[in-house]
């Protein structure tokens, strides 16, 4: 190195800390103020009564979390946690062969067909679900062609139920499981699988017994991507729902906007954050563990 | 056996394909069709999209969500860069990365509901600045995180010459660094620029009554009944969002890198 360039490296060394303040402070401030003390409130609310038209009246209580554990709103709860963990289900099974089918494409393909997966993401989420009412309504394009093709004789109950909100999470997160997925399956390279080949494992059993446990951490950020969203989801269950599916967040917003009980969906709020910390914590431990299995392999 | 398996994978990606494109291709189709029934084919028109330009509440939607989308860009963009730079060089952290990131993660409604309380609190009048205020707070960290993609391209021994020319910093980042990281940057401000024309949500919760913005506007007209005007809109919403994100894409990786631009995305 250089006279000059350790010079330089000097210099940067005592720059480190005014670089950090002058690139860190904005956006960590902005991060603190707008995201962390807003969650804060809403937290600190869900301690007080609740105010005539919104807001708060600032008298402790512990009523809030007395009256979620009403069956009713146990119930919607459990529905949520139901919805999501089916529609993370079905997006695994749909995204898994995907990813595994674009990291086996030639390189000049897979740019492309990662693109193609995560395009109609960045679209109108409102949309895309949108989208899914005016194909299953009862006399929706679906239907009408179930019933061209003479395979009913009555429109079939699409919209509106369990069934339709389960499809219309799919549809909107499942770009999110192929990504991290494919990230994982790139990461692991195509070796490791003609190793397993080479020891006589059959493809099965190399998918079964090496490549899915290897790439558990992309499984598991990819279902925690689809969980978390649908989970808290209001759109979905609102416009696929139609007031039939309930899940926590229809009630959430139900609270803030109509019954005006800040409070109480405050309490019905942090059920979501709890859970979230609760699938986060899942995934430290995945990918410790896979870590560990990883670092005691021999090099 | 081996070509067995990786034809029905195709068949499997070609049937994945359909599902995400399907719904939306059958909503452009729609667009067209003169009959006001999904499921009768009219005859090619365009009286929904002269529909839309008829519509004065939509329009003025628009309007509002231009000009949110407008301070969200600009803000959220340079907040963005600087914590992406700042991230890259300075801490080194992941748990810090994962910390910053839960804006993204958590679920929209809880950041809505947290922010309207927020506000509440604070006694500012819901608007069109609320809304900006709360935009930024994940199009920011989306910023971050493409901008960092970028900056991962970037080699600093081109800094440390600018530097030994006699650079002071400032110019070293106007002149070098952020230059050569501008396609990034640019990638991350159309990014926002989409989320917050299309997000929905939070802007729900935290606009006031004169404040409506687009996807508010067009949900009212969902929940108000399905008609073909949505179908223009969709239309017209879907194919300018994905000509942005493609241009993003684009930007985000130099020419012949490998498909990590696109895993930013997660």
């Amino acid at each position: 190195m250089s006279v000059a360039a350790a010079r330089t490296r000097r210099a940067h060394g005592r720059r480190v800390w005014g670089q950090r303040f002058v690139l860190l402070g904005p956006g960590m401030t902005y991060w603190l103020v707008f995201f962390l003390v807003p969650v804060g409130v809403l937290i600190a609310y869900s301690f007080f009564r609740r105010g005539p038209y919104g807001g708060v009246i600032y008298e402790p209580t512990l009523k809030n979390y007395a009256r979620a554990l009403d069956p009713l709103y146990i119930g919607v709860l459990w529905t949520s946690v139901r919805i999501a963990t089916v529609a993370t289900a079905v997006s695994l099974l749909l995204a898994y062969p995907a990813a595994l089918f674009i990291a086996r494409a030639s390189s000049r393909w897979r740019v492309p067909l990662l693109v193609l997966v995560i395009l109609p993401f960045w679209t109108s989420f409102l949309i895309r679900t949108y989208a899914w009412m005016v194909l299953l309504n009862p006399a929706g394009l679906i239907n009408k062609l179930l019933q061209g093709l003479g395979l009913v004789d009555e429109p079939l109950p699409l919209l509106y139920n369990e069934f339709a909100v389960t499809l219309g999470l799919v549809y909107a997160y499942l770009p999110l499981m192929v990504l991290p997925i494919y990230a994982s399956l790139e990461r692991l390279g195509p070796q490791t699988g003609e190793a397993s080949a080479d020891l006589y494992a059959s493809p099965a059993q190399t998918l079964r017994k090496v490549t899915i446990p290897l790439t558990l951490p992309g499984i598991v950020a990819g279902c925690i991507f689809v969980f978390v969203p649908s989970l808290g989801n209001f759109i979905v269950p609102d416009l696929l729902g139609g007031g039939r599916t309930v899940m926590i967040g229809n009630v959430i917003q139900q609270q803030f906007l109509q019954a005006r009980d800040w409070p109480f969906g405050a309490v019905l709020a942090m059920s979501v954050i709890v859970l979230m910390f609760v699938v986060l914590a899942v995934q430290a431990q995945v990918l410790r563990r896979t870590q560990e299995v990883e670092d005691g392999r021999p090099a | 056996m081996a070509a067995r398996r990786s034809r029905s994978l195709r068949v499997h990606m070609g049937l994945l394909f359909a599902f995400l494109y399907l719904p939306i291709a059958v909503l452009i189709v729609l667009s067209f069709n003169d009959s006001e029934l999904a499921t009768v084919w009219g005859g090619f028109s365009t009286r929904w999209y002269r529909e839309l330009v008829g519509n004065e509440e939509l329009i003025a939607a628009i309007r509002n969500s231009l000009i949110v989308a407008g301070f969200v860009t600009a803000i959220s963009t340079v907040l963005g860069t600087l914590l992406a730079i700042g991230l890259q060089r300075t801490v080194r952290s992941r748990v810090l990365d994962s910390v910053l990131f839960l804006p993204a993660v958590i679920p929209d409604i809880v950041l809505a509901i947290g922010l309207l309380s927020f506000f509440n609190l604070l006694r500012f009048t819901l608007g069109l600045h609320t809304i900006v205020i709360a935009h930024v707070v994940f199009d920011m960290i989306f910023v971050a995180a493409i901008v960092r993609t970028r900056l991962g391209y970037f080699d600093r021994r081109i800094e440390e010459a600018a530097a030994d020319l006699g650079a002071n910093p400032v110019k070293t980042f106007l002149l070098v660094t952020l230059p050569a990281i501008l396609p990034g940057v640019i990638a991350g401000a159309l990014v926002a620029f989409t989320l917050s024309i299309d997000e929905f949500v939070i802007a729900f919760f935290n606009s006031g009554p004169t404040s409506v913005t687009f996807p508010i506007r067009v949900y009212a007209m969902i929940r108000f009944g399905v008609t073909p005007v949505i179908n223009a809109v969709a239309a017209i919403v879907m194919t300018l969002s994905l000509l942005t994100i493609l241009i993003a894409l684009r930007l985000t990786r130099p020419k012949g890198e490998g498909a990590n631009g696109v895993g930013v995305t997660a």
